[in-house]
């Protein structure tokens, strides 16, 4: 992770000793780019969503898209969800490649069947005959403050469903090349991204427009340790970080992976460094019974069983529902929560 | 007298008008009665007994269907009714897991289906064997949902006809997003000099049942807004398994159209020259960039919703009765009968061609070898997926552990 930009207060100041094709950007920005690029090197990529035309989506994402692409590329379409997944599917047979934006992930739902019956199945029902490449982005996570539906992380619910794929990035370069490899994917996508990070200017980084992305399917040590390991995706990887930092600077060196995919689940990496470190901490805002977590503490019991020193713990919401956003910081993994984790391994 | 026609637009001077809670006895006569009667809108060009009626909107849309057109849709007819029969008996006698008949609703699925373009497309729902069987689908390509050995396997592209959908309503959205794909590529209302010929349009399949869904409702909408190229086509066959139409509607379904903003007719769905005639008026519309339309086509579900369900629990014979003298096959019958387009030597060489069909099919079905075991695990995705491929390689090698061992696979 790269440390924040120190001269660039707008989004596309370059860095001053970077090559011209690097610029200085936040997850927001950066997603917003590789949407354009995508667009622009397909004519068969359109975007689908609510208010994502003239108003740029409730978060700006796809600001100024519709208007450099038309309305027939972005559509601010009607408030209708399976609407939006139901016939992105049909403009997907029909030979486009759409990116649906959700508003809010508590929206998603009405278009559950949809991504359920339809675009999770197409493929197999057909053995391979209708392929559907659609892409569904979907801010998720809390800590914005916000009303109820609009701070939840249902990823598990998605990661379930055979026939689909879940991706979610952490950091602007993962932004802009992830939503790229989705979007090229003849697989469908669900592509969650942590909406509180979305205009992080701590998070701003450079991003190498001209670089070779690392393959979408792949998680990744992004900071390397021998005391325990902590595993996260999407908005946890900040938190993980900042209690790797704090941790170090006590004398405890923790591993650091971000996950980035959630289906398939690229675990070699984690079982990798649970054989050197033995312990392995799992976080999550998603609540922790049969989720995505979960898993992660399933597949490692059965590869590691002899490298384990301690039990796999877990620091997640709580299996409530998504509380008043006045008691969220306590629902929310945070640096106190994971550094307990931590000492709690430790002393096992 | 109140008729369905009236409660859509109540009379505000009535003293005591009806409410959504409370409706009036005569409302719901009139909606029992909607179940049989096809109302003063039905468009008709060939009634029950066979005779041609003339319509100056419609007639110049069929003005190509001569005796020889005619008696090759008759033909469509009884081969698609023949293999209806035939799949249901072999579902009887074990060979197929389920069979979804279509009997009655022959006219209203080859009448629509032999309206389509080669380049249209199609979306059924999962009863739509008479339209596949006219986009040239093979009726044996058809067999391996219901005999569960395969979920759909027909060319989609070439005969532009789409998987079947059996989640109720989902497919219409499908065809709805498909349709507005043919506008965004300018294949719509291209002007015949510019060829025109590429226009394009899609048609939509689902039922009285399905018209309570929200995808349904939706998939209207969104058609409207981005004038869509889409054809509704709904089959009212007057039951959803047991539930009536008027469980799903107190308004005629072709009225719905009208709070949507696109036209909405209802067609006699038992008289094949009125639903070529209607659907080839909608498929024009929208190829000329006036869609989307509704077509509510009034027919009945002759036999059960499917193998499984058993009509006698909730529905009177005498329905079937009445029914069965708006058969959609006699009256073509009559009329080539009565006009000199065919003899007894022509109608019983179809028969025999039917009965050549079905055996045919019978002896595909009773052959239809079942999937490998690897069809579990292939294709789930475009792309490999290391989680499934390992459960593949677990599972066959778990398998091979038996052949191994002595035991068959």
């Amino acid at each position: 992770m790269a440390a924040p930009a120190k001269s660039a207060n707008s989004a596309t100041v370059n860095h001053p000793e970077a090559p011209s094709s690097v610029q200085n950007l936040t997850i927001g920005k950066a997603l917003n780019l590789g949407l354009r690029k995508a667009m622009e090197e397909d004519d068969k990529v359109i975007l689908l969503g609510e208010d994502i035309g003239k108003l740029g989506g409730v978060f700006r994402i796809t600001d100024g898209l519709q208007k450099d692409f038309g309305e027939q590329r972005v559509l601010d379409t009607p408030l209708a969800e399976s609407g939006i997944v139901g016939t992105a599917i049909g403009l997907a047979v029909r030979g486009f490649r759409p990116v649906c934006e959700i508003q809010f992930e508590g929206f998603i739902f009405p278009g559950f069947d949809q991504i359920n019956s339809q675009l999770a199945k197409l493929h197999y029902r057909t053995q391979g005959e209708v392929k559907v490449p659609v892409v569904i982005r979907v801010p998720y996570g809390g800590g914005i403050g916000a009303v109820e539906h609009h701070s939840e992380s249902p990823e598990s619910l998605f990661a379930h469903l055979a026939g689909l794929k879940v991706v979610s990035c952490a950091n602007p370069v993962d932004a802009y090349w992830m939503i790229q490899q989705a979007i090229k994917s003849d697989d469908p996508i669900l592509f969650f991204e942590p909406k509180k990070l979305y205009h992080s200017g701590a998070l701003k980084a450079p991003v190498d427009t001209a670089a070779t992305p690392e393959p979408l399917h792949k998680s990744r040590v992004i900071k390397q340790g021998t005391a325990a390991t902590l595993v996260g995706y999407g908005p946890s990887i900040k938190v993980c970080l900042d209690a790797a930092t704090a941790a170090s600077s006590e004398g405890t060196e923790l591993e650091v992976i971000d996950l980035r995919t959630l289906s398939p689940l690229d675990l070699a990496p984690v079982f990798e460094s649970v054989r050197r470190t033995g312990r392995l901490i799992a976080v999550s805002e998603a609540q922790s019974e049969s989720s995505i977590t979960s898993e992660i503490v399933a597949r490692v019991q059965q590869e590691c069983f002899y490298s384990l020193e301690a039990p796999v713990l877990r620091v997640t919401g709580f299996d409530t529902p998504y509380p008043p956003a006045k008691l969220e910081e306590h629902y929310l993994p945070d640096l106190d929560r994971v550094l307990h984790a931590v000492d709690r391994t430790l002393d096992w | 007298m109140s008729s369905p026609e009236q409660w859509a637009q109540p009379d505000q001077g009535a003293e005591s008008a009806a409410t959504a809670g409370q409706p009036s006895p005569d409302q719901v006569i009139a909606g029992l009665r909607a179940t049989t009667e096809g109302g003063a809108d039905l468009i008709q060009l060939l009634t029950p007994e066979g005779e041609r009626v003339e319509s100056p909107i419609f007639d110049p849309y069929v003005a190509d269907v001569d005796d020889a057109s005619l008696r090759e849709l008759y033909r469509d007819m009884v081969i698609v009714r023949r293999a209806d029969r035939e799949a249901n008996a072999m579902q009887r006698q074990g060979q197929l897991g389920i069979w979804v008949p279509l009997l009655g609703q022959e006219a209203a699925q080859i009448g629509s289906g032999r309206a389509m373009r080669p380049k249209d497309m199609a979306f059924p729902s999962y009863r739509e064997h008479g339209v596949g069987y006219a986009r040239g689908v093979d009726f044996k390509e058809l067999l391996g949902i219901f005999r569960c050995s395969d979920q759909g396997q027909w060319d989609f592209a070439k005969h532009r006809f789409h998987p079947y959908t059996i989640v109720i309503g989902n497919q219409v959205l499908n065809a709805c997003g498909y349709a507005m794909g043919q506008k965004f590529e300018g294949k719509v209302g291209n002007p015949e000099a510019d060829g025109g010929d590429e226009n394009e349009a899609t048609i939509c399949y689902f039922g009285d049942g399905a018209t309570s869904q929200g995808d349904v409702h939706e998939g209207f909408v969104w058609a409207a807004v981005y004038d869509a190229p889409l054809v509704f086509f709904c089959q009212n066959n007057q039951w959803a398994i047991s539930e009536p139409t008027e469980r799903q509607s107190r308004l005629p379904l072709y009225q719905r159209a009208r709070g949507y903003g696109f036209p909405g007719m209802r067609v006699d769905g038992n008289d094949v020259l009125g639903c070529l005639a209607v659907t080839r008026w909608a498929l024009d519309a929208c190829r000329n960039g006036n869609g989307p339309v509704l077509i509510e086509a009034f027919t009945y579900r002759m036999d059960a919703h499917t193998t499984t369900d058993d009509p006698t629990r909730y529905r009177l014979s005498d329905e079937l009765e009445a029914w069965k003298l708006k058969d959609p096959i006699e009256r073509v019958r009559a009329y080539l009968t009565r006009n000199g387009g065919a003899d007894a030597d022509y109608f019983a060489e179809v028969d025999n061609a039917a009965d050549e069909f079905a055996a045919e099919l019978r002896d595909f079905c009773f052959n239809m070898p079942d999937p490998p075991p690897e069809r579990i695990f292939s294709n789930v995705y475009a792309d490999p997926s290391p989680v499934v491929d390992a459960q593949r390689e677990e599972f066959l090698s778990y398998l091979d552990g038996f052949a191994t061992a002595g035991g068959e696979r």
